[in-house]
């Protein structure tokens, strides 16, 4: 679960991690305000950041006026034009894709005076198992651009499963990153700080990119990537409020709240499919059958006839679907009784006016396999029928070509 | 002899009065493993299909000899009954539950390694020997014994696999599901070692897919260790950059676990590589001739 760099950061306050002031708001009012409120506190340098959800955001540019996405300002009257550009206006980065996502809200920030920016990131390290946290002395730049050209730049330490962040780590981490005197016990502080975070909270990753030393000596968070293991959000009701489901793709989340597993790619052949290894096998088959995926679907262990018939809307909603390819492999779910869910959901008036002109390839595999064939091929419908994967591909490959 | 389970197989089942739990019990006794009871905290006492229930693992070894275990508890408690699992002295244990938190995992799976139990899952389809044991939720009547070990990380692409290695005349020794989660258990490279060092293995499948580095790791070691014919297929060739399929470890991220790469790193391992799903059967039947 992702969320916005102004909920990491207050998040982060409260746990006393160090970051600058700052207040999130979607009224230009109130960003000036809280900018004027800044200047009496003695900052001159303001920083207008657009909060999406995706990364990229400082070289990316906002449709209506060409705006970046993260704006420094000198003035107030800087941070109200700022605020006025962003607000309401659509942001493009490497990450949104060209459609780009709707900035509803800013956050104004104290733009600190910067003397030395590093990296520090804390993830599981899946080939150990273990939680890693990473530093390099190359802040402000992509850590896999790091890794793949100065490798030896970063430096790792892997956390002991089940044991707190040991203190002669933490050292050895700001040792690293040539930290002295009292900044270096700011900056061990702050990462045992993020580390307990990282943990108690359940996070999946935590970025900070960059942090910085301050002339003044303090160590802070300039920015702030958060996400959370999904899984683990049963104990945290906290942050499940945090979630922003505008910035999720609407087809994706209704999809999730049929139980369904449902991700949008760019193809022209629908699949839905029971079981993720599966699904994916089934998209690699439609590319190899001369079509190309137009999503990811996994129906998971049910494949009922209300899974089945929500999958048809999902898919359909998608207007470059030219074929439908559905793989269930049934087990444990008997095959006959997909095949009954798969004529009833297409026999439903509203799925049948849509797939009127998109052929559906069925494919059952697995216990009552051959009566399942049998009740498709009597059916009298649009559906053609396949019981080993590579007829499956040939139907998806013959009805490509017609 | 096979891998981790077989005739030698003393089974619990954790979480045994469940709606899950009881259901898959079912479905393995009948298929005749020997499920020797199972543990539900406060059910202690009871008897649940024909077995005795017990409040704890510990008490279950005391009292039926049971030295594996397999888990369907919800996920907030699944971490747990792992833990417990390996403290009373498991050393088999296979988890089902979908939905563990990564911390937990990180957790149970170094109490496993502190006391030298074998961990399979979670999030898998479980282990099964044909013929012998069926440890997990996969449907039994597709599988036949045989000489072929396979190896994967999701539930329908195993049976899929297994259906066309049967249909080619290709038995299996033992089938592992390592699970699609990014903590688990056992990993490719411990499965292969397993089918390695089995005499009743003579060949090989191992079905990856992207994510990770679990199948350069692998490849890497069949590369120095393994002499026996290797099948592999990786699922996600038109999965694209950063977006995580279904499985929470399924995700190409930083340009690091696409399939090609794994695929390359694969065949210069000399195994050979299956392109379509559906001819994993097919292409090992050829291999071996």
């Amino acid at each position: 679960m992702k969320i916005h760099e102004y909920q990491a950061k207050e998040l982060f306050k409260e746990a006393g991690i160090a970051v600058p002031d700052g207040v999130a708001t979607s009224s230009v009012e109130e960003a000036v305000k809280a900018a004027e409120e800044m200047k009496e506190n003695g900052t001159s340098l303001f920083v207008v950041k657009a909060q999406i959800h995706a990364g990229g955001r400082g070289k990316g540019r906002t449709k209506k006026s060409n705006a970046k996405g993260v704006i420094l300002c000198h003035s107030i009257d800087e941070v109200r034009e700022a605020a006025e550009s962003l607000l309401g206006d659509t942001l493009v980065t490497i990450q949104t894709g060209e459609e780009g996502q709707e900035v509803k809200t800013i956050y104004v920030t104290d733009g600190v005076d910067i003397q030395k920016e590093f990296y520090l990131g804390i993830l599981l390290d899946r080939a150990k198992s273990q939680n890693v946290i990473m530093v390099s002395t190359e802040g402000g730049v992509e850590i896999e651009k790091v890794a793949e050209e100065t490798p030896d730049k970063i430096v790792k330490e892997w956390v002991e499963p089940g044991m707190d962040l040991a203190p002669n780590q933490a050292r050895r981490l700001a040792f690293a990153l040539g930290f002295e005197g009292d900044a270096f016990k700011k900056a061990v502080k702050f990462i045992n700080a993020l580390y307990n975070f990282y943990v108690k909270q359940d996070a999946d990753m935590v970025e900070i990119n960059p942090l910085v030393l301050t002339p003044e000596g303090d160590v802070l968070a300039l920015d702030a990537k958060v996400t959370f293991d999904g899984n683990a959000m049963y104990r945290h009701k906290d942050l499940q409020e945090l979630r922003d489901e505008s910035e999720e793709n609407p087809i994706e989340l209704e999809a999730s709240k049929y139980g369904l597993n449902y991700i949008k790619l760019d193809g022209n052949v629908g699949c839905m499919v029971n079981g993720a290894g599966l699904a994916m096998a089934t998209m690699d088959i439609i590319k190899l059958s001369g079509g190309d995926p137009a999503n990811f679907l996994d129906v998971g262990g049910g494949a009922n006839v209300e899974t089945v018939k929500n999958g048809f809307r999902i898919i359909l909603e998608d207007q470059n679907v030219k074929a439908i390819l559905i793989n269930i492999f049934g087990g444990i779910v008997r095959c006959d009784r997909v095949a009954n869910g798969v004529i009833e959901a297409v026999k439903d008036p509203e799925i049948a006016k849509k797939v009127e002109n998109v052929p559906i390839i069925v494919r059952l595999q697995g216990t009552n396999a051959e009566e399942a064939k049998e009740i498709i091929d009597n059916s009298d419908l649009n559906v053609i029928s396949a019981v080993l994967l590579k007829e499956a591909a040939e139907e998806v490959s013959k009805v490509l070509a017609a | 002899m096979s891998v981790l389970v077989g005739n030698e197989t003393r089974l619990i089942v954790q979480g045994f009065t469940g709606s899950e739990g009881t259901f898959h019990a079912g479905q393995m006794i009948e298929y005749g493993t020997n499920v020797v009871g199972g543990v539900t905290p406060g059910k202690g006492g009871q008897t649940h299909l024909e077995k005795p229930v017990f409040n704890t693992v510990a008490e279950a070894i005391k009292q039926e000899e049971a030295n594996t275990s397999v888990i369907f508890v919800p996920p907030p408690f699944a971490g747990d009954a792992i833990i417990e699992s390996a403290l009373a002295g498991i050393k088999v244990i296979i988890c089902i539950t979908e939905g563990i938190p990564v911390q937990d995992m990180v957790k149970a799976k170094q109490v496993c390694k502190n006391h030298g139990a074998t961990l399979v899952g979670p999030n898998c389809p479980g282990v099964i020997t044909p013929g012998e044991a069926k440890v997990g939720i996969m449907p039994g009547m597709i599988f036949t014994p045989g000489n072929v070990g396979l190896i994967s990380r999701s539930g329908t692409l195993t049976y899929e696999a297994v259906d066309q290695l049967t249909k080619a005349g290709l038995g299996q020794s033992t089938a592992i599901g390592i699970g699609g989660d990014p903590v688990i258990g056992t990993n490719h490279t411990d499965a292969v070692k397993l089918f390695q060092d089995d005499p009743d293995t003579s060949a090989i499948v191992l079905i990856g897919e992207i994510g990770g580095s679990a199948e350069e790791e692998a490849a890497a070691y069949i590369k120095d260790h393994v002499d026996k014919p290797v099948v592999a297929f990786i699922a996600g060739s038109t999965a694209p950059p950063g977006r995580r399929m279904g499985h929470a470890g399924a995700i190409i991220s930083g340009g690091k676990g696409t399939a090609a790469d794994k695929k390359q790193a694969l065949k210069d391992a000399g195994v050979t590589v299956a392109e379509s799903p559906a001819e994993i059967g097919v292409t090992l039947k050829k291999l071996l001739g």
